[in-house]
């Protein structure tokens, strides 16, 4: 009896061997419309998405990674790979954020997946800077709508791309630490991290 | 419509799949060449992918069509006569040769379909489906390479 099943062997650690290489040839063809890579930070595993405009998604560890993928895919693109070289850039950025060496990032960002509200939200956001907080009434009032401060806390929570848009830097009145896509100890963390709260 | 997954996802889901199909229906020596062409060209085509339902099948198919396309270039490509026993070189131990030889040798489309039905045990159906012909077709196909192959190995 002929066994060709016999010929197949290895198949396992073939295929992941010739996916690793897969990556980098997808991403050289231009065939990778969002390229994932995974790093380690104080605050956990951070998933980092990226598009040919720039940084389109930082998802935490406390998220659910593969429906938070889902997504990207219905919303961006379905040709989404596991393709660190091209994270590379952002990658760098984070670790020297979290080394308290960079205080600024340089990261092109794709802000597709946010609304045109949060937009400017997030826009007045970044005008706070490194070791600064802003109350949500404050933000509010920046884009001319003081009235809008649970809008605003909102538009801050769907915040696609937490860390380097600071939405960590925007505070409940007096100071008090409220809500954060990854939790509060994270929030913390940073917060603490730039300066911004005794320690 | 149904949503596509992450093309991760298909890809860590059939991975295994597609490289068994490959080591065999090429041999291993190109099985990793082939496997890339095949999911770069998966990936090149998933945005217009008309079987969002059967995608195992549809990735199939394509890798289907690199394995016979793979034949067809080294058949019209200078001969290169080191070619028959790499394959059985860089086959498992002895017992094997003889078998590798007689795969090697099979006419492609024959391969492809004896590879479906007895190293991924695929049902005719499927077969047919995945190569884009009837199911007596692919009856056919099987069989007369499974005679080759008993001919050749006996």
């Amino acid at each position: 009896m002929i066994n060709l099943k016999r010929l197949a062997f290895d198949a396992d650690r073939r295929a992941a061997a010739a996916s690793d290489g897969l990556a980098d040839r997808a991403a050289a063809s231009g065939l990778v419309d969002v390229a994932l890579g995974d790093m380690d930070s104080p605050i956990g595993r951070l998933t980092v998405a990226v598009t040919a405009r720039g940084l389109v998604r930082v998802i935490f560890a406390s998220e659910d990674r593969e429906q938070e993928v889902e997504e990207l895919a219905r919303r961006v693109s379905p040709r989404i790979l596991e393709a660190p070289a091209v994270t590379d850039d952002v990658r760098r950025e984070l670790d020297a954020y979290f080394a308290g060496d960079l205080h600024r990032f340089h990261l092109p960002l794709d802000r597709r997946l946010m609304s045109p509200f949060t937009r400017e939200v997030l826009r007045a956001t970044e005008r706070v800077g490194y070791g600064g907080l802003a109350t949500y009434g404050e933000v509010a009032a920046r884009i001319g709508r003081p009235r809008a401060a649970r809008a605003v806390g909102a538009a801050l929570g769907s915040n696609p791309i937490p860390i380097v848009v600071p939405c960590h830097r925007v505070v409940g009145a007096g100071g008090r630490l409220t809500g954060y896509a990854g939790g509060l100890p994270r929030k913390e963390f940073l917060l603490t991290l730039e300066g911004s709260l005794a320690v | 419509m149904r949503a596509l997954p992450p093309f991760e996802r298909l890809l860590q889901e059939q991975r295994t799949t597609v490289m068994r199909f490959l080591l065999v229906a090429v041999g291993p020596h190109d099985a990793e060449d082939v496997f890339q062409e095949t999911f770069l060209a998966a990936l090149r085509a998933y945005p217009r992918c008309d079987d969002p339902r059967h995608l195992d099948r549809w990735l199939l198919r394509i890798a289907s069509r690199k394995a016979i396309d793979h034949h067809r270039r080294r058949a019209s490509g200078p001969v290169v006569s080191s070619r028959v026993p790499d394959r059985v070189v860089d086959g498992p131990a002895t017992p094997d040769a003889a078998l590798w030889t007689a795969v090697a040798a099979l006419p492609p489309k024959q391969r492809v379909a004896v590879v479906h039905r007895h190293v991924l045990d695929r049902t005719y159906a499927d077969i047919a489906a995945i190569l884009g012909c009837t199911e007596d077709a692919a009856r056919a196909s099987v069989s007369a390479g499974l005679k080759n192959l008993r001919e050749r190995v006996a």
